[in-house]
């Protein structure tokens, strides 16, 4: 029984792995298609200083006000003057770093609270239980505003808000799974073996619970990205000197009442393509470690 | 092996153990005041059904029963040390290392997520925190031969392994610290016929080897009776009988260990027929007034019903519950 794994190079375990994916039918293809998807757009956004053909901010001296898609700006102008295209390219950093953000501080308290409370059980359970429920009565962009209009504009606070909304739903697979898997007897016989309570927690508990997180990760970061979206839409997002595609959704929606179509379109596409890679993975993890669908 | 207990003949004593499972629609006592000693290298077996109390006293004797039970009473020495006094570290030290646990089911025993040489790593740094990892596969290579599995497979996965060969790495880590009592509950249970025996024959040979005391809980009379020393009978938490299990076969005495003997199929006696027991275990919530096993009893007499019989001395270490040996006792 060797393990010819660990001699082979990266590239070379990655390839094989990515042909096994393909090989698990449609899931293992959601989880392909997302994971271009997201990836180009990260690629895109990184090698934009590089690529862009005009300053996505900047607004030129002599401005071409509104001219539509051609040759010399491929997705047109806007208000300003500046190129829709450069703009699209260079606009994805701010919605991939709320989302990533928002993703890291659901992880950093819901994942610990969750293991913790519902470990713990009894008051402590309850109690966190009801704070949980009661941010989850909310509806999740309606407190984002609320939360996101009192700490201010920016990246950090777009993404805190974000991460208040989204706590809950982790606390909530978390517990329900940690409910089950306590009761496992490979608990009771970590237990018997005298097991100290972190190391079940953090050995037989967490283990067993990460296909779960993972899935509600990806379904989050769709969500933190759209969510971010709306937060920039409605003036909560960042200042205009960056390139945003959420705010150019709030200018274009003005614009489109004098006809320029392409100012609001290409930024919405590309948010719908970034949420849409998140949410094919996430559907892709969730049936790939769905244990009933397994062959 | 520590051979300077060899005089000591008692190894576990349980005095007046009494547990309850706090419901809410009642209190039930799964266990009443039981009482009995497990002496050095021997074997103990303890028989009853489903609901008779004899997990929930294996469980209790490593504090481990499940909630909403409490130990109400009694006290469980184990090498001069009231398990019921101590702190819970301390008990947390003693599980695994001076009493290890068998469970029934081999097949959910194991973390799914880690290899089988994890679980033995961790078990045994847990308890010894200095031996390094190689001192404890080293010590787990071992544990393999003596069980029968080849050492390599503790590179993988408990899902690699068969049932029969997880109850056996299951019976390796409750060995490796070289515990003096070892509880197997049900161990057998989720196993075929076939590699039941096996693995009862390979738990009766490390016994003697590594000179630890054996508890064996069954539903399953004729496991324990050439497999033990002494066995208990249990019925809806009560001890009904205790005896040695010589004796207990050849003089059974209570009507309930009378009626698990005659279930149990006997190849020579070809036209003899297989009896059970009429009836249902008693709803221990609203238990019987009297013998709890009464309703079930053909030898049922006025004194039955109206009060608990105690444990009669019958023998030199018989005892029995039941109203029939009220003479022979005197």
């Amino acid at each position: 029984m060797t393990k010819p794994t660990t001699k082979k190079s990266v590239l070379s375990s990655i390839l094989p792995g990515l042909n096994s994916l393909a090989k698990r039918g449609l899931a293992g293809w959601l989880i392909i298609v997302g994971a271009i998807f997201v990836a180009a757009i990260v690629v895109m956004t990184a090698i934009s200083p590089w690529i862009v053909p005009y300053n996505p901010v900047e607004i030129p001296s002599s401005p071409k006000i509104l001219a539509p898609p051609s040759m010399q700006h491929f997705f047109g102008t806007n208000d300003l003057g500046q190129d829709v295209f450069s703009r699209v390219l260079s606009g994805g950093g701010v919605m991939l770093q709320v989302s990533i953000l928002s993703v890291i501080v659901c992880l950093a308290i819901g994942v610990p609270l969750g293991l913790f409370a519902s470990y713990a059980g009894g008051a402590v359970d309850r109690v966190v239980g009801l704070l949980m429920d009661s941010i989850y009565a909310f509806p999740g962009l309606v407190l984002a505003i609320a939360i996101a209009a009192m700490l201010g504009r920016g990246v950090v606070n777009m993404a805190l808000s974000i991460a208040v909304v989204y706590i809950p739903s982790y606390f909530r697979v978390i517990r329900s799974q940690v409910l089950s898997i306590k009761e496992m007897s490979y608990i009771e016989a970590a237990n018997a073996v005298g097991a100290k309570n972190r190391t079940i927690l953090t050995r037989y508990i967490l283990p067993n619970i990460v296909p779960s997180i993972v899935v509600v990760a990806t379904v989050n970061f769709a969500d933190a990205i759209l969510t971010a979206a709306g937060l920039t839409f409605i003036g909560l997002g960042v200042p205009v000197t960056i390139p945003d595609w959420g705010w150019d959704l709030t200018n274009g929606r003005r614009l489109l009442t004098s006809g320029a179509w392409w100012v609001i379109t290409f930024p919405g596409i590309m948010i719908i393509l970034l949420a849409l890679g998140f949410t094919l993975m996430g559907d892709g993890l969730s049936e790939l470690f769905n244990p009933r669908l397994e062959q | 092996m520590s051979e300077e207990n060899k005089e000591k003949p008692h190894l576990l004593t349980v005095n007046n153990l009494t547990v309850e499972y706090w419901a809410r629609r009642g209190k039930i006592r799964a266990v009443e005041n039981a009482s009995f000693t497990l002496h050095k290298g021997e074997t103990l077996g303890v028989v009853g059904e489903s609901g008779s109390g004899k997990s929930t006293l294996g469980m209790s004797l490593i504090r481990l029963v499940p909630y909403p039970g409490r130990i109400v009473k009694g006290n469980i020495i184990l090498e001069e040390k009231n398990i019921l006094k101590l702190k819970n570290e301390q008990v947390r030290d003693i599980r695994g290392r001076r009493i290890s646990y068998i469970f029934q089911d081999p097949m959910t025993s194991l973390n799914p997520v880690e290899k089988i040489k994890d679980h033995f790593i961790e078990l045994i740094q847990t308890h010894e925190p200095k031996v390094t990892k190689a001192a404890a596969l080293r010590r787990a290579n071992q544990l393999f031969k003596d069980v029968g599995i080849q050492p390599e497979r503790i590179n993988d996965y408990p899902h690699q392994l068969s049932g029969g060969m997880r109850q056996r790495v299951m019976i390796a880590l409750a060995l490796a610290l070289n515990p003096s009592v070892v509880i197997a509950d049900e161990p057998t249970t989720a196993l075929d016929v076939v590699v039941q025996a096996k693995i009862l024959d390979l738990l009766g040979a490390l016994k003697e080897r590594y000179g630890m005391a054996l508890i064996l809980i069954t539903h399953d009379l004729s496991i324990v009776l050439e497999r033990s020393n002494e066995i208990i009978v249990m019925y809806a938490g009560r001890i009904v009988e205790q005896s040695p299990s010589t004796d207990l076969y050849s003089s059974t005495q209570h009507p309930y260990s009378q009626g698990l003997l005659k279930s149990i199929p006997n190849i020579e006696l070809a036209d003899q027929k297989l009896e059970a027991i009429e009836g249902s275990p008693p709803d221990l919530l609203h238990p019987p007034s009297g013998c709890r096993f009464w309703p079930r009893c053909s030898y049922v007499m006025p004194e039955c019903r109206a009060e608990e019989p105690p444990l009669f001395q019958t023998g030199k270490n018989h005892l029995v519950r039941c109203y029939l040996y009220t003479e022979q006792s005197k």
